[in-house]
């Protein structure tokens, strides 16, 4: 024979045009994949990341020795003498509803910003000061240029004739965006500008360090128990059937069933975030035991061997050596469960946790509600500045769950022993 | 147990059509360690069949024959270590120094302490080298000081021979040791409780020749003060450290003596097959 058998032959051709295809394929399954993860993070970001600066606006307020009653300072018509100040920079409103308008240039908060001004400041009265107020929703979403002018001239709910006396602030200088340190420090509102995630994230917060402490506990101790410590029968593998069917149960049948057992049997308050953290336990348990279980698997058995080959008992053979090996991988779980309990929304709108809450909860008994929930109904209000901030509190979300997963990760990484 | 039980011949009749050969136990006067009738199923199929067989103390004994003869089996019957897998089971006795060890009052953790293993694969705990010594210590509260403890774990390392390359390193990963240490490391671990009998599965088997030389050096060392059983699949290894050697074959005791007898006047074919590499 004298072919020369190192050639390539038509089969040979074929196979290695199966694997270029499927390179491929892994390519642009990856591409798209990546596309459009970085697609849906640059259209959250564009939409909220405008959330962090705050327009406000400023307006030279007369302090009227009159309007005070100097035993009692914050008795004041903070609201009128507001209200003057703005009439004086526009004398040709006239009319109710150009009046109203008017007003609504400013935030509701602008009277107590006054107040709170004059609490700390009684010297200034009698003279004319200059204070930043934060404007209205609308006179914010104008200069963040997210709401277009109309053809009859008006942008969103600002008329016209607004947007003329807001562009006359503008030319003074009196228009100005701060950083809006009230989304990260203040509760939900009515009104766009004064929203923030505080309670919210306190609400979450909460709910997680119940989930946290139920969940791992539990969690934890029943992988251990199944692993190391159940004989191998029907039953054993009863259980392990039931707790994978659990991890795929979806999560608004654990919040109908936190609703049935936690609140209407045991009693236990609504909307708490007790209740969120319990029902949040019962989901993330099932990830928590299957990761854990996996991570006892892992340690080898000569381990065991050892340890029980000098006569350390079965629970010390586990607690001294085969938990501390596992506990990376299992800490790794858990987190990954609590990333997945952090996003969830459905268990925790059953429970009640949907709230309109201002205060941050201060207790786990108390009315609470949670960063998913906040976003659900921001991006169910019809303000634009509503969408925004949802945006931002979405974000928020989305950094809280890259560092769980990054801590998971350097956990993994550094913990890691050999053996 | 007593001398007259001793001095009564072992039942030789074949059971089950299989031949089964007498346990030579009139050569051991007082055994420390004695299998009596031993059988292990697991599940349905039977591992070892009636296995008589006794140890003498301070001596070592070598268990050789084929892959899956069963004498890995059988040394896991002695310290109870078959007790952790589900389907085996245990019948017939061993006795230890006169004591049933599978009898209902005895505690297999307990026992466990007196009787040591070491491991085929060198598994010493992803801990310092001091914490693999002194472990076993610390949870049999054998110590009531640290300096105590310091003292012993030098005396166990230096009775494994290991000392002098680990002093200066104690608190170091006893992972991070050769292969050879950790074995080592792993003997000085088993005797650091202070067991009577000390059981060897293969303990060289994952070794090169130097390691291995240096362990066979230290298992005759260690005979002087405990009774050593090691499995082995090297003829020649069995041959150079045991006073005496059994040969499994098919989960039955084929034939026990001392290991010269064995190894130069087998009285049974298939130990002289075996020997001479016909069967393996």
């Amino acid at each position: 024979m004298n072919r020369n058998f190192l050639a390539p032959s038509p089969n040979l051709a074929r196979r290695h045009r199966a694997e270029t295809a499927f390179k491929w394929f892994g390519r642009i399954s990856i591409f798209l994949a990546v596309g459009f993860l970085v697609l849906m993070l640059a259209i959250i970001a564009n939409m909220g990341l405008g959330t962090i600066r705050q327009t406000n606006i400023a307006l030279e307020v007369d302090l009227q020795q009159s309007e005070f009653d100097s035993t009692n300072l914050a008795s004041a018509d903070f609201e009128g003498l507001i209200k003057s100040a703005l009439r004086q920079n526009f004398p040709q409103v006239s009319s109710r509803s150009q009046k109203r308008q008017l007003y609504n240039l400013l935030s509701i908060e602008a009277p107590f910003t006054l107040k709170d001004f004059v609490l700390e400041n009684p010297e200034t009265i009698g003279t004319r000061i200059s204070l930043w107020f934060i404007a209205s929703d609308d006179v914010d979403m104008y200069f963040k240029g997210n709401i277009a002018v109309s053809p009859a001239g008006n942008v969103g709910r600002l008329s016209k004739e607004a947007l003329e006396w807001v562009k006359y602030f503008e030319q003074n200088n009196a228009v100005k965006t701060f950083f809006n340190s009230r989304f990260f420090l203040a509760g939900d509102s009515r009104e766009p500008e004064l929203a923030g995630i505080f309670s919210a994230l306190a609400g979450t917060a909460l709910s997680l360090a119940v989930c946290l402490i139920i969940s791992f506990l539990i969690g934890i101790l029943s992988a251990i128990y199944l692993e190391e410590f159940v004989a191998k029968n029907r039953w054993s593998d009863f259980v392990e059937i039931n707790i994978s069917n659990l991890a795929a149960v979806p999560a608004i049948v654990f919040g109908l069933l936190g609703l049935t057992i936690f609140i209407n049997v045991f009693g236990m308050p609504r909307s708490s975030p007790l209740v969120g953290g319990l029902v949040l336990a019962l989901m993330t348990l099932p990830t928590i035991i299957i990761a854990a279980r996996a991570a006892l698997r892992s340690v080898p058995h000569s381990i065991r061997h050892a340890a029980l080959g000098i006569g350390a008992t079965p629970i010390q053979t586990v607690f001294h050596h085969v938990v501390p090996l596992a506990m990376p991988a299992m800490l790794t779980g858990a987190i990954i469960g609590m990333a997945r309990a952090l996003g969830e929304t459905a268990p925790l709108l059953m429970i009640g946790m949907v709230a309109f809450i201002v205060d941050a909860p201060d207790s786990i008994l108390a009315p609470a509600t949670a960063l998913p929930v906040q976003i659900f109904l921001w991006a169910d209000s019809p303000e634009r500045a509503f969408i925004e901030k949802a945006s931002a509190a979405i974000i928020v979300l989305v950094i809280f769950l890259i560092v769980m997963n990054l801590a998971a990760i350097l956990l993994r990484q550094k913990m890691q022993k050999k053996f | 147990m007593s001398a007259e039980m001793l001095a009564t011949p072992i039942d030789t009749t074949p059971v089950d059509c299989k031949p089964v050969i007498a346990n030579p136990a009139g050569k051991i006067k007082n055994p420390i360690v004695s299998a009596k009738d031993l059988k292990v199923f697991y599940e349905d199929k039977q591992a070892l069949f009636n296995i008589n067989l006794d140890f003498e103390a301070n001596k070592v004994t070598s268990l050789i024959g084929p892959s899956g003869c069963g004498k890995t089996t059988f040394l896991k019957c002695i310290n109870r270590m078959n007790d952790l897998v589900d389907i085996c089971r245990v019948e017939g006795n061993v006795t230890i120094a006169g004591q049933d060890i599978y009898h209902n009052n005895v505690d297999a953790v307990a026992l466990r302490a007196h009787v040591g293993m070491v491991f085929q694969k060198p598994n010493p705990f992803p801990k310092s080298i001091f914490e693999n010594v002194a472990y076993g210590m610390r949870i049999h509260s054998l110590t009531n000081s640290r300096s105590e403890l310091a003292d012993r774990v030098e005396q166990s390392l230096r009775r494994a021979a290991l000392w002098d390359e680990v002093s200066d390193r104690l608190d170091q990963p006893g992972t991070s040791l050769s292969g050879g240490q950790q074995q080592r490391l792993c003997i000085a671990r088993t005797i650091a409780v202070e067991p009577k009998i000390i059981l060897m599965d293969e303990p060289a088997s994952a070794l090169d020749p130097i390691a291995t030389a240096k362990i066979e050096e230290l298992i005759d060392e260690l005979s002087t003060n405990y009774t050593i059983i090691i499995v082995t699949h090297s003829m020649q290894q069995a041959a150079r450290i045991s006073q005496y050697t059994a040969f499994f074959h098919m989960g039955e005791l084929v034939e026990h003596g001392l290991t010269k007898t064995i190894f130069t006047n087998p009285k049974n074919e298939r130990t002289q097959n075996y020997i001479t590499g016909r069967i393996g």
